[in-house]
């Protein structure tokens, strides 16, 4: 008997090869439950961004096939498919020569949302990612912060209402403080919204903190798959390798700072 | 104090030079962009089309304008024949048509390049991002690519721009109006406040134009709604002056054509002073090549210009051998007329080239013909920009012996002053020109006859050939000019005297005509 539920997303035995060698997959499966907040983990070149790319058909597989809630996504076209779900680009990549309001009703206008109804959903989405600064919507890319802006594509990843949210280390750049302050608030939405999300770090302590399960990937290939507190008992080197720097800055940090 | 005459002039001029330099350059320009922006869209991920593309509108890029000009005309006038014969179109090579084209061809290398380098630079990341949030290649194209590489599109657009405004001044030789008929007429009858007045007006349309441009893009870039009001609006009214008709008395029924040298202008003036004395109305071209307005002349664009009979019988009809004076005119006559061209009459003078040197050098050296050149090898010669490729050089050489240190080429009007100061010692002149006697010169004999005689002949186009009317209005000119006459016309028109524009030098040489008549 088929699962009744299939997962919101299903990597099935993809490999995707590159000149370079660098950025491969090579035969990963992975389900990512609807939901669920996934970090994938790992070094760079490790085909942490390779997975995003495919799942939103941006590159196509070698072999393997990718599915969401179930169905392959070679049949469906890949600029309607890439409508529905949301991305968040490595720093951003918001588009300089338009507004905050224009960046967040883009995709909105792409699906021929009425303009009046877009102002109202980009008025209600600079609200939710807390960007509530004077006038923000009239301002370019360049005039905000790196925190700032990063709000930003967040509010035009999630303009479309879509289910399923990918982000390739959306808080890689910014400073530790505004880090923690926007990864708090995004689980929060998350769960508000009831998105499943996927997102790309090389940060094993955020992934820790923010995610439901953690994914491994070393040199194209997945290490390890489970939640904080299984990876934590896993015995596969790399993964334990990857755990000693949080341990040991816990230990550190509980010499320096009481309880 | 009052304004120099030549200034009211120019001024006068001016909306007529300024609207053909305008419609000939914004429609250049208008149709190089129009072609260079979709190719460069359709070759940017293309590499051989791409390196193709660029590489000839680089190899367009080093030809130079005059030259790029020039070819278009003979390239037209096959085109136009062919047209003829296996459609029943005919079409005008001259002037408007060839100028655009070559303008055209002129501004595609800025806006190709710069439309490819702006779309290369574009951040691959925001590529993927437009792809990302669900854009077809098009909305990519037209949302996001396009806009941020704007700003060096329309870089590129300007530098066309100014480059055709620029390069369009060239267009005069092949007889197409423009800002350049104030500075080749101003070169040739030494009018420096002409040339200075072309100069200036053309740079400063370029800057306009250039200005303009410059609002757009940035009211396009910073979103400044009044700066892309006030550019869009320049260049509006710009267009729209292109689109108003020229002002109808400014064009005659008549064109009377006019090569690059002073006697030309001159000669124009009278023969359209002529005609317009008659009750028709003529318009002058001037500045026009010398193998361009014959050509123009067959196919009807000229109606009338003054040649020489040595010229065309060696460099149009290309005889070598060179029959005397009489039996040259006749053989002239019947040649052209088999081509349609009406040989009208003869105006008296003869303006021979001749080698000439100051009295006291051929003294010196004992030099009284051409013959006596041979044995003096260690002589530099000058001449203008053609006699060294005309066939009367080589028939010269060939006949004499001849050989020189050095050979220069120079602006005819200047010739005469560098013989006379010993910068060359030979120069090929015009017998008819007024300088020969102010600097003391003397011309050599030609013993074995070797020039061809030039006798000044009126020549009508194919479709004048039975107009009773023109050919009335040109008879009393006919054998009426002298050389002392003309010499003495060409001076004055050559000294640079405010007053002694080619249509007051030519209003002058009339009542000397007239003049000489009512005495006889």
């Amino acid at each position: 008997m088929p699962d009744p539920t299939p997962p919101a997303i299903a990597f099935e035995h993809v490999t995707k090869r590159f000149g370079s060698g660098d950025g491969a997959v090579a035969d990963v499966s992975l389900a990512v439950e609807r939901g669920e907040f996934l970090s994938i983990v790992g070094a760079s070149g490790a085909g942490k961004t390779t997975l995003l790319r495919l799942a939103a058909r941006l590159i196509e597989p070698d072999e393997g096939a990718v599915r969401i809630d179930g169905a392959d996504i070679r049949a469906v076209d890949p600029v309607a498919l890439r409508r529905t779900i949301g991305i968040v680009f490595q720093s951003g990549a918001l588009f300089p020569h338009m507004s905050v309001a224009e960046n967040i009703g883009i995709t909105p206008k792409l699906a021929g949302v009425k303009p009046a109804e877009i102002a109202a959903r980009v008025d209600r989405l600079i609200a939710l990612v807390r960007l509530d600064g004077v006038r923000h919507g009239a301002r370019f890319p360049h005039e905000l912060s790196g925190g700032e802006r990063q709000r930003v594509a967040v509010a035009r990843a999630l303009a479309n209402t879509p289910s399923i949210v990918l982000m390739d280390e959306p808080f890689g750049a910014l400073d530790p403080l505004t880090r923690d302050a926007l990864g708090e608030d995004y689980v929060a939405l998350h769960r508000a919204l009831a998105l499943t999300t996927v997102m790309i770090t090389h940060d094993i302590t955020e992934a820790l903190v923010l995610s439901d399960r953690i994914a491994v990937m070393q040199a194209g290939r997945l290490a390890a798959v489970g939640t904080p507190t299984e990876l934590a008992a896993s015995v596969d080197p790399y993964v334990a390798e990857l755990l000693g720097t949080p341990r040991r800055q816990i230990a550190r940090l509980a010499a320096v700072l009481p309880p | 104090m009052t304004p120099d005459p030549r200034l009211s002039e120019a001024m006068q001029l001016l909306p007529d030079y300024l609207g053909s330099h305008l419609r000939v350059s914004l429609t250049a320009l208008a149709l190089g962009a129009g072609l260079s922006f979709p190719l460069a869209l359709a070759a940017r991920r293309r590499p051989l089309a791409r390196a193709a593309l660029l590489g000839l509108a680089s190899i367009v890029q080093t030809v130079p304008g005059l030259a790029l000009l020039a070819l278009f005309y003979p390239l037209l006038l096959v085109a136009s024949a062919l047209a003829m014969r296996l459609a029943g179109l005919s079409f005008s090579a001259f002037g408007f048509l060839p100028a655009v084209l070559a303008l055209a061809l002129y501004s595609m290398l800025p806006v190709l390049r710069n439309t490819i380098t702006g779309l290369d630079g574009i951040d691959p990341q925001l590529i993927e991002a437009a792809r990302g949030v669900g854009m077809t290649r098009r909305q990519q194209l037209v949302l996001v690519e396009l806009p941020l590489a704007l700003p060096v599109i329309m870089a590129g657009l300007r530098t066309a721009a100014v480059w055709v405004i620029g390069t369009a001044t060239l267009s005069t030789p092949i007889g197409q109006e423009s800002l350049g008929n104030y500075i080749f007429s101003g070169l040739q009858t030494q009018n420096w406040v002409f040339v200075l007045f072309g100069c200036a007006a053309a740079a400063i349309l370029a800057l306009v134009v250039d200005a303009l441009l410059a609002l757009v893009a940035q009211g396009l870039a910073r979103r400044s709604r009044a700066r892309l009001v006030l550019g869009v609006s320049g260049c509006l009214a710009l267009i729209a002056i292109v689109l108003t008709p020229a002002l109808p008395h400014l064009r005659g029924a008549y064109v009377v054509g006019a090569k690059t040298f002073t006697e030309q202008y001159v000669l124009a003036a009278l023969l359209a002073d002529r005609i317009t004395a008659s009750g028709l109305t003529a318009t002058t071209r001037e500045g026009l090549g010398s193998s361009v307005i014959f050509a123009a002349l067959k196919a009807g664009d000229v109606d009338v210009y003054v040649d020489y009979s040595g010229t065309l019988w060696t460099n149009t009809l290309h005889h070598r051998e060179i029959p005397p004076r009489a039996a040259l005119l006749d053989a002239l006559k019947n040649e052209l007329a088999a081509s349609g061209v009406t040989l009208s009459g003869e105006l008296g003078f003869a303006n021979a080239y001749a080698l000439v040197m100051t009295r006291k050098r051929a003294a010196a050296l004992g030099v009284h013909s051409i013959a006596d050149l041979a044995r003096h090898p260690e002589l530099t010669i000058a001449g203008d920009y053609e006699f060294f490729a005309r066939p009367e050089w080589a028939a010269l050489r060939e006949a004499y012996g001849l050989s020189f240190r050095a050979q220069r080429q120079m602006q005819p009007d200047f010739m005469y002053a560098a013989v006379a100061v010993g910068e060359v010692d030979v120069i090929a002149g015009y017998t008819s020109d007024g300088q020969i006697a102010k600097y003391d010169l003397v011309v050599l004999d030609d013993p074995k006859a070797a020039i061809p005689p030039y006798d000044a002949v009126v020549l009508l186009a194919p479709k004048r050939a039975n107009d009773a009317a023109l050919r009335a209005a040109l008879a009393p000119l006919y054998g009426r000019l002298d050389i002392a006459a003309m010499r003495d016309a060409n001076l004055r028109a050559a000294q640079g005297d405010a007053n002694a524009t080619p249509q007051a030098v030519a209003r002058w040489l009339w009542e000397t005509v007239a003049k000489g008549d009512a005495s006889k």
